[in-house]
């Protein structure tokens, strides 16, 4: 494979021709949110972790999201209020697919909605009378609830409630964390504001007001996962893994995660984290304040497993090396039929990614191992730290977007032409009409797992079907 | 600890096979007993139990503060499907940018179609200062890069918190030449915390009347022999409303739906994407205030627009998603009686075969006992249509129902002998359902993709009539109103009941007496 992409394409021309639709301000501020990746270079040029700018139809969320609906969403054994009036929980129920086993509605809630439901009078008097009786009524109604987290809705910020206070009475009252989580979605710039939120609250009312529980007993080999959220059993094929290597995991965090497994995570020798953008400051406090060392690892595609599992080895001892040398070796023949199968029907597809968290740099490789380009990628809630740990995936004349817009990724696409464009739900119906294959990159598509080496087949076998579905091949009719 | 791998080339298998591999099952059982620390599968079933019991639910009936998995949104979603249905049409909700993204995520999982609207982005400076600025550049961003015909404001809660003034704030972007000054910017004050979507549904269809046709009442505006009707926030829409259009094109109606989607939320693939298609133009708007009448198909996605609308002199009729034979009778003569034309033969001869398809069929709905959950309009509708078809609604739920709709079900189970059983929950969710479903069973539910989980807990089958239908795929592309809707909901409950009865009489051997070839 060639060391460069997008050669002979006038990508720096493209992005200036996208700019000239915008009315002067906004042009000089998006500039500096897209760039072409130079050669050698340490980040990837862009601005990022700025407001949005309006009107402009930003594809990111709020921090409600990045706190209900990523990090404390998945806790399973907890229930989690969203605070306020009914929407947000509405529109966020159930709509990533955490999985996770339990019986929903008896000691697990992951797919139910839970809402203060505000109405005017909680707006003009305020809310916590109210959150102190919804908080009473869940506690009866389901009596196996190990935790409650208050998630807070865009008003509750505004009208002055104190949730903290109504937190710490109930938590005494009942005997159980009730944690408050200040996640009003004006806050910050997208939803990475709310992992951050929600992170500093596992800090403050978990750490801080639990114990690891009674009769935990250590080995040398406890690990955790931090920042995986279990979409369609990522975190479930990324354990299986680690177990074989020999290490215990003693916390997921959040997918399919329990309070419990929060609680014990000061236990464990080092944390492993998946998603860095969401969960990267539990863990920075975890090394600071226990001193547990954390490490990035990567379980998209057979390279960037194979590199992770002999990184995460290299902190133990010899028999988990030799250990994860005998798993790289027992997984490896399914991966080579794998790419035997898959990689003659994509090499040099061309795909323009954009997505959030860990995903535009993390599946970059996954793609290399399939022989397909990444000609364009970028972040929808990423800071300089993500773009940094970017440059080394991507190549040479990579286009590089950072909270693009609607518009701009619509004209990209159109120029660029990908051979697949991996986003969200929100964009794939446009360029599924423009005739273009998709798979989103959130939900992957409703399939999934795509971490570990279970997940590599899935995630072959799924970009083959999307690209080479004879549907493409219909779009025009022939009069 | 060591297993071979059960992933394969040659046969991938992802989640649904591979999480059932023995690797697996003891991964989950390791995880459980090591790490969980949850209650024993004793305590567990115990509760679990005692969650289907009366005296659960009568401590689940006595709920004052939490809502659980409630039948409703917040108003700006409806406003946002309200203004979507225009031609040209931008939606520009002014507040959070994160709602925004949650509305058009909910309903392109429905629809399966692009959907677009902008935020005006508001952050905590905002919040203190106000959203003037965000207003000023967004409407400017917005008409620079995305070229409408028409841009519809409305808010979420957080700009209405802090109380931003919509009218001053557009007023103030013209004067700042954010859009031209005769740019049409209609607009609509949509709290989350007041009503839900189909209120917000309700503002956005008059905030866009009032801009056209001007807030003065005005009993004596000039009529002509136009009719309109306002279908409603409806996830059958693109059915609905191509199926309404052919029934006023049969009778020679110039009808003018007031906000149409059909187009819009129903684009073709061919290459080139449409990021506005169809939608009632902003020509037919201005001039339906000359309509001799407004029809609303749901009530409750209406009031306030009805109660505009009679201001300006028009005849106004209403119904409650209506469905079945006498609902789209009713609705065939009221047609009639407003146009002075006769109800259309071919329309008749739709209506014989309808009739004939369920004379068919009957035998196997007579006595059924349905649960019906939605908006308010759609549970009196289809509750109408079940004791039509001598089904029996039992348990009707609405969290958007009030006292008055609770009053007006009752009516209409009064009015039928197959109404007897039936009583309607206004204000509850599908949390109450599950109790009501457990302690006084149903044979069917008839709700949205929610109910899923009611189904898998009850065990009691499920058939997908309202929105959201996130998981089966283009039902919304038919009709359900009119005869021919109304077959389309007669084959979708008949196939459910006959699926339903295969899956309870397939073992070989034990069951199968009953697994009939001919039904």
């Amino acid at each position: 494979m060639s060391l460069s992409v997008n050669e002979g394409v006038d990508v720096k021309g493209l992005v200036d021709k996208v700019l000239e639709a915008y009315p002067e301000k906004s042009r000089k501020r998006r500039a500096k949110h897209l760039n072409v990746l130079e050669a050698e270079a340490k980040d990837c040029g862009v601005k990022s972790n700025i407001k949005s700018i309006p009107g402009v139809m930003t594809i990111r969320g709020c921090a409600y999201a990045g706190s209900k609906g990523v990090v404390w969403g998945p806790i399973k054994d907890m229930i989690h209020i969203s605070h306020g009036p009914v929407g947000c929980g509405y529109y966020s129920w159930s709509g990533r697919r955490n999985y996770y086993v339990g019986d929903t509605g008896v000691d697990s809630w992951g797919t139910m909605h839970f809402t203060s439901d505000f109405q005017e009078k909680d707006i003009v008097f305020g809310g916590d009378k109210k959150l102190h009786k919804v908080i009473e009524e869940i506690n009866e109604l389901f009596p196996l609830v190990n935790g409650i987290s208050i998630q807070s809705e865009c008003p509750i910020g505004l009208i002055g409630d104190d949730i903290e206070a109504v937190a710490r009475a109930k938590s005494e009252e009942l005997g159980k964390p009730v944690v408050p989580v200040r996640c009003e979605g004006f806050r910050g710039v997208s939803q990475s504001l709310g992992h951050h939120i929600a992170n500093d609250v596992i800090r403050d009312w978990i750490f801080e007001k639990t114990e690891p529980k009674e009769g935990f007993v250590s080995t040398p080999y406890d690990v955790t996962i931090i920042g995986d959220y279990n979409i369609g059993g990522d975190a479930w094929a990324s354990r299986i893994l680690l177990e074989e290597i020999g290490l215990r995991v003693i916390a997921q965090w959040s997918g399919d995660g329990t309070l419990a497994e929060l609680e014990n995570t000061p236990k464990a020798k080092v944390n492993l984290i998946h998603c860095y953008r969401s969960m990267n400051y539990i863990a920075r406090h975890m090394e600071e304040k226990f001193g547990i060392p954390w490490m990035e690892y990567n379980f998209f595609g057979p390279s960037q497993i194979a590199e992770s599992l002999r990184k995460i080895a290299a902190l133990f001892d010899d028999t988990i090396k030799e250990n994860a040398e005998k798993v790289i070796a027992k997984y490896q023949p399914m991966v080579d039929a794998v790419i035997a199968k898959f990689k003659p029907r994509l090499e040099g597809k061309k795909v323009m990614i954009y997505v959030g968290g860990l995903r535009p740099r993390h599946v970059v490789d996954a793609y290399h191992d399939l022989g397909m380009e990444i000609v364009g990628t970028g972040y929808e809630f990423a800071h300089n730290d993500d773009y940094q740990r970017t440059s080394h995936y991507v190549k040479e004349g990579t286009l590089i977007y950072d909270d693009v817009t609607a518009f701009e990724l619509e004209k990209f696409v159109e120029v660029m032409r990908p051979d697949l464009v991996a986003s969200g739900i929100k964009e794939k119906y446009v360029f599924q009409k423009m005739g273009l294959p998709f798979r989103q990159m959130h939900s992957w598509d409703y399939s999934g797992p795509y971490h570990g080496y279970d997940g590599f087949a899935i995630f072959a076998r799924d970009m083959d079907l999307a690209i080479n579905n004879p549907v493409w091949g219909i779009m025009k009719a022939p009069f | 600890m060591s297993h071979p791998v059960s992933q394969s080339a040659d046969k991938v298998i992802d989640h649904f096979t591979l999480f059932r591999q023995p690797e697996y099952k003891e991964l989950f059982e390791r995880k459980k007993t090591e790490f969980e620390y949850g209650h024993s599968d004793e305590e567990v079933a115990r509760v679990s139990e005692w969650t289907k019991s009366e005296e659960y639910k009568e401590k689940n009936f006595a709920r004052e503060a939490v809502v659980i998995n409630p039948t409703k949104a917040c108003q700006p979603i409806g406003a946002m499907f309200a203004a979507q249905g225009f031609e040209g049409t931008l939606p520009f909700v002014h507040g959070s940018q994160g709602c925004v993204a949650y509305y058009r995520t909910h309903l392109t999982r429905h629809f399966k179609e692009p959907n677009s609207a902008v935020s005006s982005s508001m952050t905590e400076d905002a919040a203190v200062f106000g959203g003037l600025n965000n207003m000023i550049d967004g409407l400017a961003n917005a008409y620079a890069l995305y070229k409408p015909k028409m841009i519809a404001v409305l808010t979420t809660c957080m700009a209405e918190v802090i109380g931003d003034d919509l009218s001053g704030f557009i007023n103030n972007a013209k004067n700042k030449e954010s859009v031209p000054a005769d740019f049409p910017v209609p607009f609509a004050h949509t709290p989350a915390f007041v009503g839900s979507h189909i209120v917000g549904y309700d503002n956005m269809i008059k905030g866009v009347l009032t801009h056209f046709w001007g807030t003065s009442e005005n009993f004596d505006t000039p009529k002509n022999e136009t009719i309109n009707l306002i279908p409603g926030f409806d996830g059958f829409a693109v059915g609905n409303n191509r199926e309404l259009k052919r029934i006023a094109g049969l009778f020679g109606i110039d009808l003018t739906i007031l906000s149409d989607v059909s187009d819009n939320f129903d684009t073709p693939a061919d290459g080139e994407y449409r990021m506005y298609d169809g939608g009632t133009t902003l020509e037919a708007t201005k001039e339906a205030v000359h309509a001799k009448a407004t029809i609303s198909m749901q009530e409750y996605c209406t009031p306030q627009s009805l109660q505009f609308i009679k201001e300006k002199g028009q005849q106004v009729a209403k119904y409650n998603y209506p469905m079945g034979v006498t609902g789209t009778d009713e609705l065939l003569l009221k047609l009639a009686e407003l146009s002075g034309k006769p109800v259309p033969a071919e329309l008749k001869l739709e209506r014989g075969r309808l009739v004939d398809a369920i004379a068919d069929s009957h035998t196997h709905l007579h006595g059924k006992r349905f649960a019906v959950y939605g908006d308010p309009d759609f549970c009196l509708g289809m509750s109408k249509f079940l004791m039509e078809l001598g089904a029996e609604p039992v348990h009707i739920l609405s969290t958007s129902g009030s006292k008055k709709w609770e009053k007006q079900v009752q009516k209409a189970l009064d009015a039928s002998p197959f109404g007897k059983s039936g009583k309607a929950y206004g204000g509850k969710d599908l949390w109450h359902l599950r109790s009501l479903l457990f302690t006084d069973k149903v044979d069917y539910i008839i709700g949205n993709s929610y109910g899923k989980y009611l189904e898998r807990d009850t065990k009691i089958p499920l058939i997908r009539l309202t929105y959201p239908i996130f998981d089966r795929h283009h039902h919304h592309r038919y009709p359900t109103w009119g005869y021919q809707g109304a077959l389309n909901v007669l084959v979708r409950i008949l196939d459910r009941i006959f699926e339903d009865m295969d899956a309870n009489t397939n073992i070989v051997g034990e069951t199968d007496y009953s697994f009939d070839l001919v039904r």
